[in-house]
């Protein structure tokens, strides 16, 4: 066994484990935070993200020792105005991809305010305005088996633009 | 998944002092995690280099850019030194995996991932790379996604990375140390046909770690493109990709690179064409011709033969495009002038 030390949303965690464990499993059977999604299990699926050290990984394909010392960021440890927007914008249907969706978004975000271009970047030196297209390319690692992807796009476009201009007003 | 020994490694010499058979070096994690869930990679002792310094792109004084092997895929395309000098590696990287597979996977594992051959993957069938001399599932199998060239009877696997063909384009270099010392490896020599003996996929000893890539200057990369052909717009491996670089001055091809993708056991450095092409005219016909020549060697098996015409018009496209691209540039400077 292995002993791994978490900055775990904020708080930290210790937890012995063997070395195949992956951080996935960490998470959901040691620690109990069960909000981090089981789906592939293969890194395909993307309903395991996390964030480390404030970027977006699939938490399968992570070992848990391979992370210690590291500060990890689930779901749980979220609030942020992506929540509100998937909700208002059917983001989902049976919610099981929506805490990677979020977690993934949130690093691609952040991943698009330092600079960086994408696959669908025409130029790829320039960095691109966050167009429908490249939330959509960015976001592929996320799959979602209702296929709520346009709710997705529309939530995540939304908070990228800093406002609510799509909101159908209330009645 | 088996269980197993567990060592972080330090440094360097310590991650090549305890490296043995039956032992693993474990990058990102994003390909051997997987296959030894699967039970294809059964190592019994996990050597963890994560943590190994290996992590710089640095410009050397000849304009080489050294290229850490523990470079995380994301932190490579974002750099602004490849991103405008070199193109087509940033587009190739950005055109492979996921946002948070890239995040983690590191350029020494990429040159190391395995194939996606799906018989590859299934311990119940034959397949020469998992079990030597069991014979091969894909021959007669599902081959829609395997090997146009360079393939054997014994193995038609193709190798899946985007960032290796580029590379080939570019002449890189990988830089290999053990406790015998350190070697370069031409990064065309670097992973190996299949032949009689398709489980020996790089020209890496067992006791070898990859420590760096380097790339070469290039300024004709500067008008570079990677395009990738794939069944769906997003997170697929490739059908056929290109990895090409173009400099035309007064009609002809003054310097040109070529590499394909998803043809072959390794990045496919497509030499016959770039033959073809220097000082020709850079005319689409020419194109068309130089992408004939490259695959007059092209064999095909039950499903996969549109790779070779696909292949052909992905080579002409985007030489065409990358003609048309820098007659604009020149055009642009022209007018600034």
């Amino acid at each position: 066994m292995v002993e791994v030390r978490l900055n775990l949303n904020g708080t930290a965690a210790v937890v012995d484990v063997e070395p195949r464990v992956s951080l996935l499993d960490a998470l959901r059977e040691r620690l109990e935070l069960t909000g981090t999604k089981k789906g592939c299990n293969q890194g395909a699926c993307g309903a395991c993200t996390v964030l480390a050290d404030g970027r977006r990984i699939v938490s399968c394909l992570a070992l848990a020792v391979q992370y210690d010392g590291r500060e990890i960021t689930t779901i749980e440890g979220v609030s942020h105005p992506l929540q509100r927007a998937f909700a208002r914008h059917d983001g989902f249907q049976c919610g099981y991809c929506t805490s990677g969706q979020i977690c993934s978004a949130i690093g691609m975000l952040a991943e698009h305010k330092e600079g960086t271009a994408s696959a669908v970047t025409e130029h790829v030196e320039e960095s691109p305005e966050l167009t429908e297209d490249e939330i959509r390319e960015r976001m592929s690692g996320n799959l979602c088996r209702c296929g709520a992807y346009n709710g997705i796009v529309d939530a995540i476009d939304e908070v990228a633009h800093g406002g609510t201009r799509d909101e159908v007003p209330a009645t | 998944m088996r269980d197993f020994g567990y060592l972080a490694a330090p440094d360097v010499a310590t991650a090549v002092r305890e490296i043995r058979p039956g032992a693993k070096f474990l990058g990102g994690g994003t390909n051997l995690v997987d296959l030894m869930r699967e039970g294809i990679e059964t190592p019994d002792t996990v050597i963890d280099i994560s943590r190994l310094p290996l992590t710089g792109v640095d410009e050397l004084a000849d304009g080489t850019i050294r290229i850490g092997a523990l470079v995380r895929n994301s932190d490579l395309a974002a750099h602004p030194v490849i991103r405008a000098r070199f193109p087509v590696l940033a587009q190739a990287v950005l055109s492979g995996a996921s946002g948070q597979l890239r995040n983690m996977a590191t350029v020494g594992g990429n040159l190391l991932q395995r194939t996606r051959c799906p018989y590859f993957y299934d311990g119940t069938l034959p397949c020469n790379k998992r079990e030597p001399g069991s014979g091969c599932a894909a021959v007669c199998g599902f081959n829609r996604m395997h090997a146009i060239l360079g393939a054997s009877e014994h193995c038609i696997a193709t190798h899946p990375s985007d960032l290796c063909v580029a590379l080939a384009a570019l002449d890189a270099v990988v830089e290999v140390e053990s406790v015998r010392g350190v070697r370069r490896i031409p990064l065309p020599e670097f992973h190996r046909l299949p032949g009689d003996t398709p489980h020996v996929e790089t020209a890496l000893e067992p006791d070898e770690l990859v420590t760096a890539v380097e790339v070469p200057p290039a300024p004709v990369a500067a008008n570079s493109r990677y395009r990738k052909v794939r069944d769906r717009a997003s997170y697929a491996f490739a059908l056929v990709s290109v990895a090409a670089a173009l400099r035309v001055t007064d009609g002809r091809v003054a310097a040109v690179r070529l590499a394909l993708g998803g043809v072959a056991a390794r990045p496919w450095r497509a030499s016959e064409a770039e033959r073809v092409l220097a000082g020709a005219p850079a005319t689409e016909a020419r194109f068309r011709r130089a992408a004939d020549a490259e695959l007059a060697a092209a064999t095909s098996r039950r499903d996969n033969g549109f790779k070779i015409e696909l292949a052909a018009r992905t080579i002409t496209a985007t030489l065409v495009l990358l003609a048309t691209e820098e007659n604009t540039e020149e055009n642009t400077e022209e007018n600034a002038r």
